[in-house]
C-alpha cells in the first residue's frame, strides 16, 4: 500500500534535513576558527540533496548525495600581530556567511516540521483504514 | 453473485486506491522541496479514477495470475505512473526546483480529507450489508 511508502519518504526527508541542520551547526560554531587539525582555517560545509526512488510505487525520497566544501573565497583579516598571519599580515578566516546559515537553518526546520506533519497525517489515515467496517 | 458484491463496493475501493496513490505523489513532492532540479508532479484524479473504474489493464499494472480455469480474475492495480502530470510552477527558482510548499500542503490536506470520506462511505456500505445479513 502506497501509504506505507510515505513513512520511508518522510523519514528520508527528515534525515536529510537533520544532516543539513548539522552542517549549519558546525558552520556557525566554527565561524571564527582560524586553524584546525590540518593547520588550515575552517572551510564552510554545505550538503547536496538528491531525489532517490523509494519502494516500487514510484515514490521519491531525499538523500544527501555529498557534503562539499563551500567554494566561496576565504575571508582575509588584517592582523599582523597574530601568530597565524601570512607574510603580508593577513590571517585567513573561515568563509562562513552567518546570514546564509541562519536562513538555511530556518528553511531546514520548516521542511522538517512539514515532514513530521505529513508522517502524522499518514499514520492517522492508516489507523482509520484499519478500523474499516467497525 | 460475488461480482455483485464487488461491483457495489467497487467505486469507493477504486477511489481509495487512487487517493492513496496521489497521497504518495504529494508526499514525494513535499519531501523533495529542497532538492535542486526536482519537478513537482501530481495525479489528475478524475482521469485516474475513470481509468481505474473502467478496469482496463494499464501498462505496468499488476495482474492476478490465473493458472487454472476455476481461478477468479482480479482487477488490475494502478501502474506506478498512471496519469502523472507535472505541476506548473507559480514562481521561477534558481535551482530548478518547482515545488511550491503551500500548494503541496493544501493538496495533501485536501487529499487526506477525501481519503477519509471514501473510507467513511465504504465503511457505511459494509455496515449496511452486515445489517442486512444479520437481519
Amino acid at each position: 500500500m502506497s501509504l506505507f511508502d510515505i513513512f520511508s519518504v518522510a523519514g528520508s526527508a527528515m534525515n536529510a534535513q537533520s544532516q543539513r541542520l548539522n552542517t549549519v551547526a558546525s558552520n556557525l560554531a566554527n565561524a571564527d576558527s582560524a586553524t584546525s587539525a590540518n593547520g588550515e582555517a575552517y572551510r564552510a560545509k554545505q550538503v547536496v540533496f538528491s531525489a532517490m526512488p523509494v519502494g516500487q510505487n514510484g515514490a521519491n525520497g531525499v538523500n544527501v548525495a555529498a557534503v562539499i566544501d563551500d567554494p566561496s573565497p576565504m575571508r582575509m583579516v588584517y592582523d599582523p600581530k597574530n601568530p597565524l598571519a601570512n607574510e603580508t599580515g593577513y590571517v585567513t578566516m573561515p568563509n562562513v556567511n552567518v546570514v546564509e546559515e541562519m536562513v538555511n537553518m530556518i528553511s531546514a526546520s520548516r521542511s522538517y516540521q512539514s515532514n513530521v506533519e505529513m508522517m502524522n497525517t499518514s499514520k492517522t489515515l492508516l489507523l482509520k483504514t484499519l478500523s474499516l467496517g467497525q | 453473485m460475488l461480482n455483485r458484491l464487488d461491483d457495489m463496493l467497487n467505486f469507493h475501493t477504486q477511489a481509495l486506491r487512487v487517493r492513496d496513490q496521489r497521497q504518495q505523489v504529494l508526499a514525494s513532492n513535499i519531501a523533495n522541496a529542497d532538492t535542486p532540479d526536482y519537478k513537482a508532479r501530481d495525479l489528475d484524479f478524475k482521469s485516474a479514477l475513470q481509468g481505474a473504474l473502467k478496469a482496463a489493464p494499464v501498462a505496468g499494472g499488476v495482474m492476478l495470475a490465473t493458472t487454472t480455469p476455476g481461478h477468479l480474475g482480479g482487477k488490475p492495480g494502478l501502474a506506478a505512473d498512471a496519469g502523472l502530470l507535472y505541476r506548473t510552477p507559480a514562481q521561477g527558482s534558481v535551482d530548478g526546483n518547482t515545488v511550491d510548499m503551500d500548494a503541496e500542503r493544501a493538496a495533501f490536506a485536501d487529499n487526506a480529507i477525501h481519503y477519509e470520506f471514501n473510507l467513511n462511505r465504504l465503511s457505511s456500505q459494509i455496515k449496511g450489508l452486515l445489517s442486512v445479513i444479520q437481519g
